[in-house]
C-alpha cells in the first residue's frame, strides 16, 4: 500500500514530520516498507527556459538551445524533437546525478558545439517511461526553482506492509484515522452531504438475482446513472498522486475509481453506459460464460464467481474486475457507477482461480467497509460532477447492508492481565474511540460497538486489548523474565530425541558430514527401494523429480553422492537424520538416522594402499550409532536387511523382534536406477527401536579388576563356508563362560591350500584368571573343550 | 715369585685397560673381554696358575687377581656403555624420517548448521523451562489450519502454498481427511495442548513444507515454534522471553528489539519480532546501527485456539512464537543462499558445518 505524504494530509491535520509519522506507522502496526522521497533524488535539477533553439551547424538532429537558468545563460545542445523555443525544461547543469544512469553529468562538447547541460525527460528522471521528447514543464513554473516542485514529484511516497487483518487501512483514510488515534492530528471528517439526482430516476435499474444461500455474495448494490459528463485526461494534481504511488493516470473517470480505491478504501466501477444493453444484474456465472476483462484477457468464468451482467451477459467480474466492452473511453458522455459489496473469501477464490490480481480484489478479499456504500456514492457523485461535469440520477439501490454490528465486552484490567500493560479504563475508552469504536460502560467493564470498517478484523475482547496496546505502544510493556521453575525440572528433550542428537555427533565424529535433504523424492526413484502408496504421492508436487514421500532417507543420500562424484567428489561419507514415510498416520512417519559410504574409505596415502568402503564400514557406523543410542550391545546380526541393499553383504541388527538397524552395500541395481556409481555401503538406525531400561538405575555394578594377567591362545579351523563367523566365536565363547572372556577372529582365508567351499578361520581367545594363575594343565582343559564345542557346533576341523 | 706375579699383572692391566679403550665398537670389546676373562682370556689363564702356589700366596694372589678382574670387567662395562651410546646415537640419526609428511588420513565430519541452531535453541530455550517437542509432518487439515483458526475455504489456507497428499480414509469430517504437508510447526501446538495439562512450556523444532521454490523459498525449510501456557502468562512474559533469546542467540548483550503489532490468525494480540542492524554498505551487521531486521512472528495465543487444543482460555492463558530456522542460521553465520542448505554439497558441508565436539551449551558458551 503506497501514498503520499499529501495524499495523507487531506485526510489529517497534522504538523508531525514525515520522520514522526513513518516511526507512528509501524508502531501502529502499518509497517513502514519504504519512504521515497523523490524531491532529494530530483534537487539537482531546476526549471529552465528555453530562449532560443538554433539548428546546429553540423548534425542536422541536434540543436543549440539558450536556456536561461534565472542566474545565468547555458548554450545546451539538445537531440529531443520537441526542443524549442518557449518551453521550460527540467534543466541538469554538470555535477548532477542523472537518476536513470546514476552518473553525474559532465560539461561536453558535442560536434564541436560546447553544451553546458542536459534537458531531460521522464526516463531520464525515473518518472516514467517517456523518453520520446524532453520534458515541457507548465507554464506556471517558475524559472530556477527546484524542478521536483514544478513535476508535482515534491511529495514523498510511504509504503506500507498491510497485514490481512487491516483493509481498513487499504484506504489513506484509514491510515489517517490510526495516525490520528496516535495522537499525531486530527482526522479530517468526510462530507457526508448528499448529492440530488437532477436526472430523476435512473434509467437503468439494479437487482440482485442470487441464488438461494449464496446472498452474501453481493449483498447491496448501489448504481447511478450520468449523463453529459466529458471523459478526457485528469487535472495534474489527481494524475500526479495517482503516478507518485505507481499508477499510469488513464482518464477521468478512470482515476477518479482508482483515487477512490487508494485513498477511501472504497473500489467503485464505471461503466459506460451507453454500451450496456438493458439493466444491470448481480448474478452467480454461467456455466461456460467468458468474460473479456480490461487487462484485455478473456476469462472463462464458474458458478462460483460473482459476476456483474446486462441483459446481454456478464460485464464486470465482481470485486476483481470490469468488463473491456463496457467500459469508458474518452468519447463517454453516459456513465453508470458501481458500488456494490462483494464478500470476501468468495472475492478472494474468484481471484485465485483467475489469476487476476487488481487493486479493487486486494480490498475486496479484505473486506471494504459493508457501511460505506452510500456515503461512498455521494462522494463519488461529487468528484464526477467537479470535474466531468454533466447531470446524475437518483441512487439505485439494491439489497441491504449485510449484517456487522457487533458489541464486545472489554474488562479494562485485561490490557494489564493479558497484555502486561496497566492502562487507566478512561484512556481505554478514549483510544477505542478515537478508532471509531462507541463506547459505554458497564459496570467496570467497557462495552465497544465495533465500527464498520473494523466488523471483520475485531472479533472478541483480545482483539480490543491488541487495540489499546497498539495505540498506546507495544514498547511500553516491560519485559517480564521467563524463569524456569521448579526445583528439578526434568530434562529438555525425550530419549529418542537425545539418540537422535548422540548419532549426529557420534557419525560427526566418524568423519562422516550431516546433510539435509528433501523428505520428498522422485516416485521412480522411490519405487526402487519400496512400493509407494498412492497416500504418499503429493496432489501437487513442486517438480516431477519431488512426487512422493520417501520411503527412505537412503535415496536421496546416494543422489548427493552422485552430484558430489559429478562435481569431482567421489568418496563421500553423508549421513542424514530425517524422516521416512511408510503411510501419511503418525506411527508411519518415523524419525532413522541414515548414512551413506561411497568411493573410498581409505584414500589413496604414503602410509598405505587405498581401499574402498565395504559393508564393515556401514557395520561399524551403525554400530557405534547404536552403542552411543545406548542400545545393548548384544544385538543379533541376522541375513534379512531389504531388497534394496545386496543381498549377500547385508544385515539387521535386532533384538528379539525388533529391527534396531539396517547396513550393508546397496544393491548395484538400485545404483544402476539412481544413475550412481558404486560401490556404496549405507546404514539405518531407528532411533525408536532401542530399548529403553526397564529400570533407570544411576549405580554401576562393581567393575572386577583381576591382579592376574590374561593370557591368549590361538586356533586355526577350517570350516565350511556357510558357517558365520558369529557361530564360530558363540561356541569358543560357550566353552568356558566363566574363564574366556573374549574370542575374537582375527584371520579369515581361502584360497590356496584350502578346499574350495571351505574357508579357514583363525580364532584367538582370551583367558583370564581371577582366584589364581592357571597351571599348563587347567590350559590345556579349556582349550580342548575349545576345540571340542566348535568342532561340535559348526562341523569345523582344526588346522594342523 | 709374588713380585714377579705382580709386574705381570700389572702389565696386563695397563694392556687390558689400554685395549679397552681402544676398543672402537662392541664387537671390538667384545674380543677385548673374550681375550681377559674368557675361557681361555689372560686373566682366567692367571687365575688357572694359583693351584700352583702355596694358600697364603694363593690368597694374596688370588685377591689380587679378583681385584684386577673386576676392575677389568668394570672397564669394559663402562666401555660398553659409552660405545652404545654412540650408537644409538648414530643409528637415532640414520632413522629420522620426513616429520612434515601428512599424519594418516583421519575424516573431518561436521553438524548441519541447521541441527547446530536446533542444538543452540534448545540449550537457550531449557534454561527457561522449555521442554522440546515434535509430531509429524504429514498433517490433517484441521491440525494444520482449522484449529489455529483458519477455516477450510478461507483464503489464507491457499495463501500457505500447501501441498496436499491425497485425503484419508475413515476420518471424522473432510477436515481431518484433508491430508497436507504441515506448512508451519504450529499444528504440535495443538497436538501437545491435547495432549499435556498446562502448564506447557515447548519449543518444537522440525521440517515444515510450502510449494514454492525460489531465491529466498525452498519447498522444504525449517521452524521453531514455541508455546507457554500458564494462568498469569501476559505479553511481558513474551518479550521477556524472546528479548532473552534473542540475545543470547545472537550473542550480543545489548542487542535492540522490537515489537511490532501485526497479525496472524492464531495470536491476539499479535507481533513481528525486529532485532537492530546496521546495512552500511551492502554489509549486514546484527545489533549495530539503526535499522531492523525482522526475525520471528509471535502473540499472545489467540482464545478460540486454547479451545481448540482442549484448554479452557477463562483460566489459562499464554504466548506462541515461531521463527525460520534457516533464516536465524544464515544471519547468525553469513550464510548467504537458502537454497544451498539442501544440496548436500561436501565442499558446503565442510565449510559451514559445525564440529561434532562444538556441542552447545549455556554452561560452556553456545559457540567457540
Amino acid at each position: 500500500m503506497k501514498f503520499t505524504l499529501s495524499w495523507l494530509k487531506s485526510h489529517l491535520d497534522t504538523t508531525a514530520s514525515l520522520d514522526e509519522i513513518c516511526v507512528a506507522l509501524t508502531d501502529l502496526g502499518l509497517e513502514v516498507d519504504d519512504v521515497h522521497d523523490r524531491s532529494k533524488d530530483l534537487a539537482p535539477f531546476i526549471v529552465g527556459y528555453v530562449k532560443a533553439a538554433e539548428k546546429h551547424p553540423n548534425a542536422d538532429k541536434l540543436r543549440v538551445c539558450t536556456v536561461e537558468t534565472g542566474k545565468e545563460t547555458l548554450q545546451v545542445v539538445c537531440g529531443a524533437p520537441n526542443a524549442r523555443a518557449g518551453i521550460k525544461v527540467v534543466l541538469a547543469q554538470p555535477g548532477a546525478v542523472i537518476p536513470v544512469t546514476g552518473e553525474a553529468l559532465k560539461k561536453g562538447v558535442i560536434r564541436d558545439v560546447e553544451s553546458q547541460g542536459m534537458m531531460c525527460s521522464a526516463r531520464e528522471l525515473k518518472l516514467g517511461d517517456d523518453h520520446d521528447g524532453i520534458i515541457e514543464l507548465p507554464e506556471s513554473a517558475v524559472v530556477g526553482e527546484p524542478a521536483a516542485k514544478a513535476l508535482g514529484a515534491d511529495d514523498p511516497v510511504i509504503e506500507i506492509g498491510l497485514t490481512p487483518d487491516r483493509a481498513d487501512c487499504a484506504g489513506v483514510y484509514g491510515i489517517a484515522r490510526d495516525l490520528a488515534a496516535r495522537g499525531l492530528g486530527t482526522l479530517i471528517a468526510l462530507p457526508t452531504e448528499k448529492v440530488a439526482g437532477t436526472l430523476g430516476k435512473s434509467p437503468i435499474s439494479v437487482s440482485l438475482d442470487l441464488p438461494e444461500g449464496k446472498g452474501e455474495a453481493c449483498p447491496q448494490f448501489v448504481g447511478r446513472y450520468f449523463k453529459g459528463v466529458k471523459n478526457g485526461p485528469s487535472p495534474k494534481w489527481l494524475q500526479d498522486q495517482l503516478t507518485a504511488v505507481g499508477l499510469r493516470p488513464i482518464s477521468v473517470l478512470v482515476d477518479i475509481t482508482n483515487f477512490f480505491s487508494l485513498g477511501l478504501c472504497r473500489p467503485l466501477h464505471v461503466f459506460d453506459a451507453a454500451k450496456l444493453k438493458g439493466n444491470i444484474h448481480a448474478r452467480m456465472a454461467r456455466e461456460g460464460e467468458t468474460l473479456l476483462a480490461l487487462d484485455g484477457k478473456e476469462y472463462s468464468l464458474t458458478p462460483e464467481m460473482t459476476v456483474i451482467a446486462d441483459d446481454s451477459g456478464a460485464v464486470g467480474l465482481g470485486g476483481v474486475m470490469g468488463g473491456e466492452t463496457t467500459g469508458v473511453e474518452d468519447g463517454t458522455t453516459e456513465v453508470f457507477l458501481e458500488i456494490a459489496y462483494f464478500d470476501p473469501i468468495r472475492t478472494a477464490n474468484t481471484g485465485r482461480t483467475t489469476g487476476i490480481i487488481s487493486d479493487a480484489r486486494y480490498r475486496f478479499e479484505r473486506g471494504v467497509d459493508p457501511a460505506f456504500l452510500l456515503q461512498g456514492a455521494e462522494l463519488a457523485t461529487r468528484m464526477i460532477l467537479d470535474l466531468c461535469g454533466g447531470e446524475t440520477s437518483d441512487l439505485v439501490v439494491a439489497g441491504k447492508e449485510p449484517e456487522w454490528k457487533r458489541s464486545i465486552t472489554l474488562r479494562p484490567s485485561r490490557s494489564e492481565t493479558l497484555g502486561g500493560l496497566a492502562v487507566p479504563a478512561a484512556r481505554q475508552k478514549e483510544i477505542l474511540e478515537r478508532l471509531g469504536f462507541e463506547v459505554s460502560a458497564s459496570g467496570e467493564a467497557l462495552v465497544a460497538a465495533v465500527p464498520s470498517w473494523r466488523a471483520g478484523d475485531v472479533q472478541g475482547e483480545a482483539d480490543l486489548v491488541e487495540e489499546v496496546l497498539r495505540v498506546e505502544g507495544f514498547d511500553k510493556v516491560l519485559p517480564v523474565a521467563l524463569k524456569a521453575e521448579g526445583a528439578l525440572s526434568g530434562p529438555a528433550i525425550t530419549p529418542v530425541q537425545r539418540r537422535a542428537i548422540a548419532a549426529r555427533r557420534v557419525l560427526a565424529g566418524r568423519g562422516m558430514l550431516e546433510a539435509v535433504t528433501w523428505s520428498f523424492m522422485k516416485g521412480e526413484h522411490a519405487a526402487l527401494f519400496a512400493p509407494v502408496p498412492d497416500a504418499l504421492r503429493l496432489k501437487n508436487p513442486i517438480s516431477a523429480d519431488l512426487d512422493v514421500m520417501r520411503p527412505t532417507a537412503l535415496g536421496n543420500l546416494i543422489l548427493a553422492a552422485g552430484r558430489n562424484a559429478d562435481r569431482g567428489y567421489a568418496d563421500v561419507a553423508l549421513f542424514e537424520v530425517g524422516p521416512h514415510f511408510a503411510s501419511p498416520k503418525p506411527e508411519g512417519q518415523r524419525k532413522v538416522v541414515a548414512g551413506i559410504r561411497a568411493g573410498l574409505a581409505v584414500p589413496r596415502g604414503w602410509t598405505g594402499p587405498a581401499r574402498p568402503v565395504d559393508a564393515y564400514d556401514a557395520k561399524a557406523d551403525a554400530q557405534e550409532v547404536l552403542a552411543a543410542m545406548g542400545a545393548p550391545a548384544s544385538a543379533q546380526v541376522t541375513t534379512d536387511a531389504p531388497a534394496y541393499y545386496h543381498p549377500g553383504r547385508s544385515a539387521a541388527l535386532r533384538i528379539g523382534p525388533k529391527v534396531l538397524a539396517y547396513f550393508g552395500e546397496i544393491h548395484p541395481s538400485v545404483l544402476k536406477g539412481l544413475d550412481v556409481k558404486g560401490p556404496v555401503v549405507a546404514f539405518e538406525v531407528f532411533p525408536d527401536m532401542v530399548p529403553e531400561p526397564k529400570n533407570r538405575v544411576l549405580t554401576r555394578p562393581l567393575v572386577k579388576i583381576s591382579p592376574f594377567q590374561p593370557l591368549k591362545r590361538d586356533f586355526a579351523f577350517l570350516v565350511d563356508g556357510s558357517v558365520s563367523a558369529e557361530k564360530l566365536v558363540r561356541a569358543a565363547r560357550g566353552a568356558d563362560k566363566k574363564l574366556i572372556t573374549d574370542a575374537e577372529i582375527f584371520d579369515v582365508y581361502t584360497g590356496k591350500g584350502v578346499e574350495e567351499g571351505k574357508k579357514s578361520v583363525a580364532l584367538s581367545i582370551t583367558l583370564q584368571p581371577e582366584a589364581a594363575s592357571l597351571s599348563d594343565e587347567q590350559i590345556q582343559q579349556v582349550t580342548d573343550k575349545v576345540i571340542e564345542q566348535v568342532v561340535k557346533q559348526t562341523g569345523a576341523a582344526l588346522r594342523g | 715369585m709374588s713380585d714377579t706375579l705382580d709386574a705381570q699383572q700389572g702389565a696386563l692391566r695397563s694392556q687390558l685397560l689400554d685395549q679397552v679403550a681402544a676398543a672402537a665398537d662392541l664387537a671390538a670389546l667384545d674380543a677385548v673381554r673374550v681375550a681377559a676373562l674368557g675361557k681361555k682370556g689372560a686373566i682366567t689363564d692367571l687365575m688357572k696358575g694359583l693351584g700352583g702356589l702355596t694358600p697364603d700366596e694363593r690368597r694374596e694372589a688370588g685377591q689380587k687377581l679378583n681385584a684386577l678382574k673386576d676392575e677389568i670387567a668394570a672397564a669394559l662395562d663402562a666401555r660398553k656403555g659409552a660405545l652404545e651410546a654412540v650408537e644409538l646415537e648414530s643409528r637415532l640419526a640414520r632413522e629420522g624420517l620426513d616429520m612434515t609428511l601428512p599424519a594418516r588420513p583421519q575424516a573431518r565430519g561436521r553438524i548441519h548448521p541447521i541441527s547446530q541452531v536446533v542444538d543452540e535453541l534448545t540449550a537457550i530455550f531449557c534454561e527457561m523451562g522449555f521442554s522440546v517437542a515434535e509430531g509429524p509432518e504429514i498433517e490433517t487439515g484441521w491440525h494444520n489450519f482449522s484449529a489455529l483458526n483458519i477455516p477450510p475455504h478461507h483464503p489464507a489456507r491457499q495463501m500457505h502454498d500447501t501441498f496436499y497428499l491425497p485425503d484419508q480414509d475413515g476420518a471424522k469430517d473432510a477436515d481431518h481427511a484433508e491430508t497436507v504437508l504441515r506448512t508451519h510447526t504450529s499444528p504440535v501446538q495443538i497436538r501437545t495442548m491435547l495432549e499435556e495439562e498446562p502448564p506447557i512450556r515447548i519449543i518444537v523444532p522440525g521440517r515444515t513444507y510450502r510449494s514454492d521454490y525460489d531465491m529466498t523459498h525452498t519447498p522444504m525449510f525449517h521452524q521453531v515454534e514455541g508455546l507457554v501456557i500458564g494462568r498469569d502468562i501476559t505479553m511481558g512474559h513474551l518479550k521477556g522471553c524472546l528479548i532473552e533469546f534473542c540475545k543470547r542467540f545472537f550473542e550480543v548483550d545489548d542487542l535492540p528489539v522490537r515489537f511490532r503489532p501485526s497479525f496472524f490468525p492464531f495470536t491476539e494480540p499479535s507481533m513481528e519480532v525486529d532485532i537492530g542492524c546496521s546495512r552500511k554498505g551492502g554489509e549486514l551487521v546484527i545489533g549495530a546501527g539503526d535499522d531492523w531486521l525482522e526475525i520471528l512472528g509471535s502473540g499472545m495465543v489467540h482464545p478460540q485456539v486454547l479451545r481448540n487444543g482442549g484448554i479452557d482460555p477463562d483460566i489459562y492463558q499464554g504466548f506462541a512464537f515461531g521463527m525460520g530456522i534457516e533464516r536465524i542460521a544464515m544471519l547468525k553465520y553469513g550464510i548467504p543462499d537458502l537454497r544451498t542448505f539442501f544440496e548436500a554439497d561436501v565442499r558446503w558441508l565442510e565449510h559451514y558445518g559445525f564440529e561434532p565436539s562444538d556441542t552447545p551449551s549455556m554452561a560452556y558458551g553456545l559457540t567457540k
